[in-house]
């Protein structure tokens, strides 16, 4: 509980109608994609950097926990108020200040929607690719937060290949600017870089500078169906070993093609036990080549069956089933643990038969679909935490695949973070010298560890 | 104890709520979150609410109310929802869940705690209430329309439709005879084609006779029970229902029609919850394109002649319409109809923003929809607007007039029926 003094200068900061201690909004901000829930004592929609100032003051004097939110679409918790305190949510900071066609950069507010950035700079001929499946809904500052990721970012890059600069209110309210509008910048500590995915624990994003690119003339998307998972995975480090890096190298498992068939147009064959999204972008007679190719270097691995978009509402039709494929897995059973591990592209048939090992051992059923591209897997373990030891075995199955992935040489998360679900292992991939820095730059940041705390590090 | 109704509960929900992920898919796609943009309002926050209120997390309150009539009953996060959660039926059971326990009064409160808001007040005057009250006079205790316009809240500037001097149901027999060996189908009037637009009726009545079908015009029926519904009186609900189906039951027609997207949704989505009777009935609703459509009824269209100037005709598809999958019948009959020239228009599928009582609720937020609609009107260079939904007309010609814009909205089967008597006439 906050007390009523304290409501009323908040009330004061951002306006009576801004800010609520109402049941309903407390429990409307107490979720994110993680689906735990923890109320907020307060929820705040804050309209600029100023006022995050004075915000973060206020909660530094009082000790009072704040939770920055964007659109809650986390898979992590980074949103959650576990301590309860004040929720922060951005989305009302939601201008595209502006969009710098001599200079290819956008400014923007971190509460804009990554999908209404990109219809922006799209109508002027230009091009933001990171492309998280939640683009629709996630705001920009989320993805800042998260350095998230997507389909496109094996040719592209990741949400940090594009920020070039930041304003950011400091855990303990001073606004300070980031980096800049310059491709190039040595001048001090590269804080920007320190900030991109740090979750919403050493600073608030107030305005984001976005590197943008020329939009490419054409696209072409194919959908190649195999009849074995092990054919796909091969695929990729084929196509990957032609010397050729595709837009996009999606990857969907047998049981995903499953839980998505139902919802969709597209014809996908029971006997296809693997998928993969393949496009291609860039001038009209290269990608026409390109495509030839992929499909020349796959033919040998067990294709069932190709269809190839004709046009962009074909395409688009192919991308809506990606897109609906991480929430439909609740048919397979009700409760999952979504992982998100990244390998080497060459070791990606080698983790997919070891995850396949695990599932089979444990009798616990395990999705898998992802950005195979860029080595990086959504793995879901499915169980359902009504029925006795699934929740004890999904963890057993989340040890054994971390410790699979690390001995692969890859990471634990790609692009989801860390956030409160994957914190208990972070023991597991960082030794424990990198984590007393980590934690050493949170201290000295925030001594009273007021912003976004219980994310990342587990408590001590 | 109050009376209970037979609808479904929010228990009878639990299953469905479990199912949301808690994606944010929705916060994409529903049009009230897109004005408010908070997430009390968005269908993921309403199945938190929701779930809270069946489980004793929350209590009955007017900020749960305020919650729960944000919702146009659109249905587009259904569509979305990967899940398939039905955010729609379950905003209707959590209101008649609060109704249940608390009693109408709560909704009325809430509502009149808007009077408060100098915003909306604004749009409140006298003249409008005395008009309001004449009105009211002629249209019965039960009907829809007055839960989608309880007197106070008629603003002065929401332009409505003129109340027809002779309702559609006294301007016609119960029973229009056809060909011997044709169908007997039952025509439901609906509120707001009995009392506001019974050109619509005209209309259709002139299409059933061009294909030879016999016309039951059951006197006895009424409102589809949808505004009921929607303001959480399951009870009222329940007994329209009871009396359409003595009305339209007696009578064993082969197919009952529909002339509006929201009866349609009000009479099969919402009936078969109450019992195989009902279910049995609903089944043979059907709306009035679907139904030309079914018959061949684009070939005499198409047949009939050509003026020199055509309007230019933009689509709307309603909601209730689109979630039944019927969003292709209308176009159909448009694109054979030689009178007028179609013409594209961005937002077709967009919610026109009038969503039952919502608009009433929520007069601004309704408004700001609404100028969305009328500014894709305008750029698509249409004379006119066309939809199946006697609601949705009212909502677009309210935001058009709003917008100073000259153009006009109507019913698909308006322009049909112009076709046909027009062709009639030259053909004698
Ligand atoms: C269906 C679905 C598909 C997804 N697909 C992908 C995908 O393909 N790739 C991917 O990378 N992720 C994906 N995600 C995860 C999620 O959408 C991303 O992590 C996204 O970047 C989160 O954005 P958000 O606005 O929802 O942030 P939130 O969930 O609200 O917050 C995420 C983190 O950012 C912090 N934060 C938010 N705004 C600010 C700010 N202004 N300043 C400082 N910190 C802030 C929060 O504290 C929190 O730690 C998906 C999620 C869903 C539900
Ligand atoms: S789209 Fe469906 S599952 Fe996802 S949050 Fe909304 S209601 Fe829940
Ligand atoms: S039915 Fe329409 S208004 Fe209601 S929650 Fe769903 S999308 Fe929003």
């Amino acid at each position: 509980m906050i007390a009523t003094r304290i409501i009323r200068i908040i009330e004061d900061i951002v306006g009576a109608q801004h800010v609520s201690t109402a049941d309903t909004d407390r429990l409307c901000y107490s979720y994110d994609a993680t689906q735990r829930q923890h109320r907020p004592d307060a929820v705040v929609w804050p309209s600029n950097a100023a006022e995050v100032s004075l915000l973060l003051k206020m909660a530094n004097a009082e000790g009072i926990p704040v939770y920055p939110r964007g659109a809650g679409s986390g898979f992590t918790g980074g949103s959650l108020p576990i301590h309860g305190g004040l929720a922060l949510v951005m989305t009302r900071l939601d201008a595209i200040l502006r969009i710098d066609e001599a200079n290819l950069i956008a400014e923007v507010e971190p509460g804009v929607v990554t999908r209404q950035l990109q219809k922006a700079v799209e109508a002027l001929g230009l091009f933001y690719p990171p492309d998280p499946a939640s683009l629709k809904f996630s705001t920009l500052g989320g993805n800042v937060a998260e350095c998230a990721g997507g389909p496109r970012c094996v040719k592209y890059g990741v949400t940090k290949d594009y920020v070039l600069g930041l304003e950011v209110v400091t855990p303990q309210g001073d606004i300070i600017r980031t980096g800049g509008e310059t491709m190039k910048g040595v001048v001090g500590y590269d804080l920007t870089k320190l900030l991109v995915g740090s979750e919403g624990t050493l600073g608030v994003i107030t305005k984001i500078i976005l590197k943008l690119l020329p939009l490419p003339a054409a696209k072409k998307t194919m959908l190649v169906l195999f009849d074995s998972i092990d054919g796909a995975a091969q695929a990729v480090a084929a196509i990957i070993g032609g010397k050729i890096i595709p837009t996009t190298l999606e990857f969907m498992d047998g049981t995903t093609i499953d839980c998505v068939r139902r919802g969709t147009d597209l014809e996908l064959p029971e006997a296809a036990r693997a998928v993969l999204i393949i496009e291609v972008d860039g001038d009209v007679d290269l990608i026409e080549k390109q495509a030839a190719t992929i499909l020349q270097l796959v033919a040998p691995l067990g294709v069932v069956n190709t269809w190839v978009a004709a046009n962009s509402e074909e395409s688009e039709s192919i991308w809506q089933v990606r897109r609906s494929v991480s929430p439909s897995l609740r048919k397979v059973n009700p409760d999952k643990f979504n992982e998100d591990i990244c390998v080497p592209r060459s070791r990606l048939p080698e983790m997919i038969r070891t995850i396949e090992a695990i599932s089979h051992r444990l009798q616990i059923p395990i999705v898998n679909f992802g950005h195979a591209g860029d080595g990086n897997i959504h793995v879901n373990i499915m169980v359902d935490k009504a029925e006795p030891d699934q929740e004890q075995k999904a963890e057993q199955a989340i040890e054994e695949i971390f410790t699979a992935t690390l001995q692969l040489g890859g990471t634990m998360s790609g692009e989801h973070g860390v956030g409160v679900t994957k914190a208990p292992y972070i023991p597991m991939e960082l030794d424990p010298a990198a984590v007393a820095y980590m934690k050493a730059i949170k201290k000295a940041l925030d001594p009273n560890n007021i912003l976004n705390p219980g994310k990342i590090f587990l408590q001590d | 104890m109050k009376r209970l109704d037979r609808h479904k509960t929010l228990a009878d929900y639990r299953q469905q709520m479990d199912q949301c992920v808690k994606c944010g898919v929705c916060r994409a796609h529903c049009p009230v979150f897109g004005e408010e943009g908070r997430e009390a309002v968005v269908a993921r926050g309403k199945v938190t609410l929701a779930h809270a209120l069946l489980n004793g997390d929350i209590e009955p309150g007017p900020q749960l109310s305020e919650s729960f009539s944000q919702c146009l009953q659109c249905g587009k996060c259904v569509r979305r929802c990967p899940t398939q959660v039905p955010v729609d039926d379950i905003v209707l059971a959590a209101r008649r869940e609060i109704v249940a326990r608390r009693g109408l009064s709560l909704f009325s409160r809430s509502l009149t705690s808007l009077l408060r808001r100098p915003r909306l007040m604004h749009f409140l005057a006298g003249s409008a209430r005395r008009a309001a009250r004449l009105l009211f006079r002629r249209i019965p205790q039960k009907s829809g329309l007055r839960l989608r316009f309880p007197a106070p809240f008629i603003d002065r500037q929401r332009s409505l439709p003129a109340l027809a001097k002779k309702t559609f149901r006294q301007r016609h027999p119960e029973f229009i005879a056809g060909q011997r060996d044709r169908p007997i189908i039952a025509l439901f009037t609906g509120c707001m084609v009995n009392y506001l637009y019974p050109e619509i009726g005209e209309g259709a009545l002139k299409a059933l006779a061009a294909i030879g079908f016999n016309v039951m015009i059951p006197k006895n029926q009424g409102c589809c029970g949808l505004p009921a519904l929607s303001a959480g009186d399951g009870a009222s609900a329940s007994d329209l229902a009871t009396r359409n189906l003595r009305a339209f039951g007696e009578h064993q027609p082969d197919q009952i029609v529909t002339l509006c997207a929201s009866c349609h949704s009000g009479l099969t989505r919402h009936f078969c919850d109450l019992g195989p009777d009902y279910a049995a009935l609903a089944e043979r609703v059907v709306d009035i394109n679907d139904l030309l459509v079914s018959q061949g009824f684009e070939e005499i269209l198409q047949q009939l002649s050509q003026p020199a100037q055509k309007p230019k005709v933009a689509v709307h598809t309603p909601c209730h319409l689109r979630n039944s999958g019927l969003d292709e019948p209308p176009k159909l009959l448009l694109a054979a109809l030689p009178t007028i020239e179609l013409v594209k228009m961005n937002k077709a599928n967009a919610c026109c923003g009038l969503g039952g009582t919502f608009s009433v609720h929520h007069y601004q937020t309704s408004r700001q929809l609404g100028t969305v609609k009328a500014n894709a009107v305008k750029e698509s260079g249409a004379d006119l607007v066309a939809t199946a939904c006697p609601g949705c007309i009212m909502q677009l010609q309210n935001s058009l007039d709003q917008a100073d814009l000259p153009q006009r909205a109507c019913h698909v089967l308006e322009l049909v029926g112009e076709a046909l008597s027009k062709g009639s006439t030259e053909l004698t």
